[in-house]
């Protein structure tokens, strides 16, 4: 029978929404039970959250002050020696479970299957590849199964669950070669998360600079939506890159995506395929944006987000 | 120090990638190929870090078939010192190459290997982190900044919540990500330079390593088409359009 665990990824007091779309994944699996593993340095308030997400059976809460910021070589270790319980091994596919799973997968000696987008049987999985360009289903072998879930490719999974919370001591030895210095966030922390957010309003290289980029702010918050960005914007310095959104940024999936001044490069389109209705605004109206978008305006950014903000008000 | 550099042979990123109608796979025959962009890259951070004093040699290696000659030679052109090739013809995954790259490391005793985050064909951003995993070495995955001091590297990494810093002890495994540079043009001149560099051809068994057992690719299909929508005139129409929807109020 399978049994699945999943590892919750959080900032120490909040579990991320990638956790409960990976949660929906693993009920896929048609799994006897679905356990998650909070490991942190105080995690009894991740550890409720992550217990009332439905179809969770059991959340094991690992807690060591070296878990107090998620560095790859400390959970490691961890996980491992709890793995050998279950079948899978899961994690969202954001920078944490990206970080951290072919960590785990290589010392187990097993491969692991990135980016799950959709589960056929215990070891038959979908994944893409050539940046979604192609989809591969593929088999793993005998073995426990490591993977990364694809969150855009799942809902999140609801609230209404009651599984029991247990403590877990591990014992096991904890490299010194690594040490957690800091992590700065790019502002902005009062608006949704982007990987989370409903609605998300994105600029491209076409808004120009990091002072207009103020209107895109704007009309995300008159809309309560994430704020996004082309690859280009980042890299000319219009807006910090935990915004970007593509294939080597974030893949999200929102209800409504709205990009404005972003000509479509494939590898932004990579990471806005699952969007449920895509807007797009360019003066150009021959930018590929238009071929994937479900309403397309060509004229002048700052002119339309001027009359949309007078519609709204 | 020695800095061992791992690239890869992929599918440029300019071409709009087929899948074959049988689903065996997608087009590479008569495809440009290139040097993973990643790769290049991490070639480019090994390159200024020898550059600033910091380092004494650069080895670009890949794995693959005899065609990937091509793309260490452009490492060469770039300013790699040398160059190995784990020659096969079979299709590599992760686990297997992080083995061949721990059994390189145990013979060349590298200070610091750079990776790309991520291949632009597989898309699986794996085998830094495994290798790590099996040398016991600490990893600083998509990297936008290393500062190397003595026996530590201070890495900054681009992470979902911003950006982050660790500081580990070398040996280490880095990936570089987008933002850590900008990697230099080749010239000519320097590529007349490179066919004179070292490549050495090694084979898997060489080197002592065991394949892993790999996933199996049972078939490749093309992704759903979103299909395009309507063009509308006026911010009104738009408006009127997601209020049906739903989608604003």
């Amino acid at each position: 029978m399978n049994k699945v665990l999943v590892i919750a990824e959080h900032d120490g007091s909040n579990l991320n929404g990638s956790t409960a779309r990976a949660i929906s994944c693993a009920k896929d699996i048609q799994a006897e039970s679905i356990d998650i593993v909070v490991l942190a340095a105080d995690g009894s308030s991740v550890a409720e959250q992550a217990a009332a997400l439905a179809g969770v059976n059991k959340v094991l809460l690992v807690q060591n002050p070296a878990n107090e910021h998620p560095v790859a070589a400390f959970l490691a270790p961890q996980i491992e020696s709890l793995a050998t319980d279950y079948t899978h091994v899961l994690a969202p596919s954001t920078t944490f479970g990206k970080d951290l799973m072919p960590r785990i997968a290589a010392h187990l000696g097993v491969p692991q299957i990135s980016d799950i987008m959709r589960v056929e049987s215990a070891t038959i999985f979908d994944r893409p590849v050539y940046a979604g360009n192609a989809i591969i289903t593929v088999e793993a072998p005998a073995g426990i199964i490591v993977g990364t879930v694809r969150t855009a490719s799942y809902p999140v999974a609801e609230n209404g669950g009651s599984a029991s919370i247990e403590n877990r001591e591990v014992s096991v030895e904890l490299p010194s070669h690594t040490r957690f210095v800091s992590v700065s966030t790019g502002g902005g922390e009062e608006r949704p998360d982007l990987q989370a957010a409903a609605t998300v309003v994105s600029g491209g290289r076409g808004v120009g600079s990091e002072e207009n980029f103020k209107v895109i702010y704007g009309l995300a918050d008159k809309l309560g939506a994430a704020v996004g960005a082309s690859r280009a914007a980042v890299d000319v310095g219009f807006i910090p890159n935990d915004h970007q959104v593509g294939q080597t940024g974030k893949i999200i999936a929102p209800d409504l995506y709205m990009a404005f001044g972003i000509s479509g490069a494939i590898q932004h389109l990579a990471g806005i395929k699952d969007a449920g209705t895509i807007v797009a605004v360019n003066k150009d109206a021959d930018a590929p944006i238009f071929e994937v978008a479900d309403f397309g305006l060509v004229g002048d950014l700052f002119q339309v987000i001027e009359d949309l903000e007078k519609a709204l008000a | 120090m020695k800095i061992i550099v791992g690239v890869k042979r992929v599918v440029d990123y300019n071409v709009r990638i087929q899948v074959k109608p049988d689903g065996s796979g997608v087009v590479t025959d008569g495809v440009k190929m290139s040097l993973n962009p990643f790769d290049e890259i991490a070639i480019e951070e090994a390159l200024r870090i020898k550059e600033s004093g910091k380092a004494e040699e650069v080895i670009a290696v890949t794995i693959g078939a005899k065609a990937c000659q091509e793309q260490l030679r452009t490492a060469l052109a770039m300013g790699a010192d040398r160059a190995i090739h784990v020659e096969t013809d079979e299709g590599i995954q992760p686990l297997t190459a992080a083995r061949i790259f721990k059994a390189l490391c145990d013979k060349e005793a590298p200070k610091l290997v750079i990776f790309g985050k991520q291949a632009i064909d597989d898309d699986n951003s794996q085998t830094a982190q495994m290798l790590a995993a099996l040398s016991h070495w600490p990893q600083a995955t998509f990297a936008s900044e290393v500062v190397i001091d003595a026996d530590t590297a201070s890495v900054t990494r681009e992470v979902d919540a911003g950006l982050e810093t660790l500081s580990v002890d070398l040996p280490a495994v880095v990936s570089a990500d987008l933002r850590l540079n900008e990697p230099r043009y080749v010239k000519l001149p320097d590529i007349m330079k490179a066919k004179r560099k070292p490549i050495d051809t090694v084979s898997i068994s060489d080197l002592g390593v065991e394949v892993a057992a790999g996933i199996k690719v049972l078939k490749t299909t093309a992704p759903a088409k979103r299909q395009a929508g309507i063009m509308v005139e006026t911010v009104e129409q738009l408006v009127v359009a997601l209020k049906e929807k739903g989608l604003i109020k």
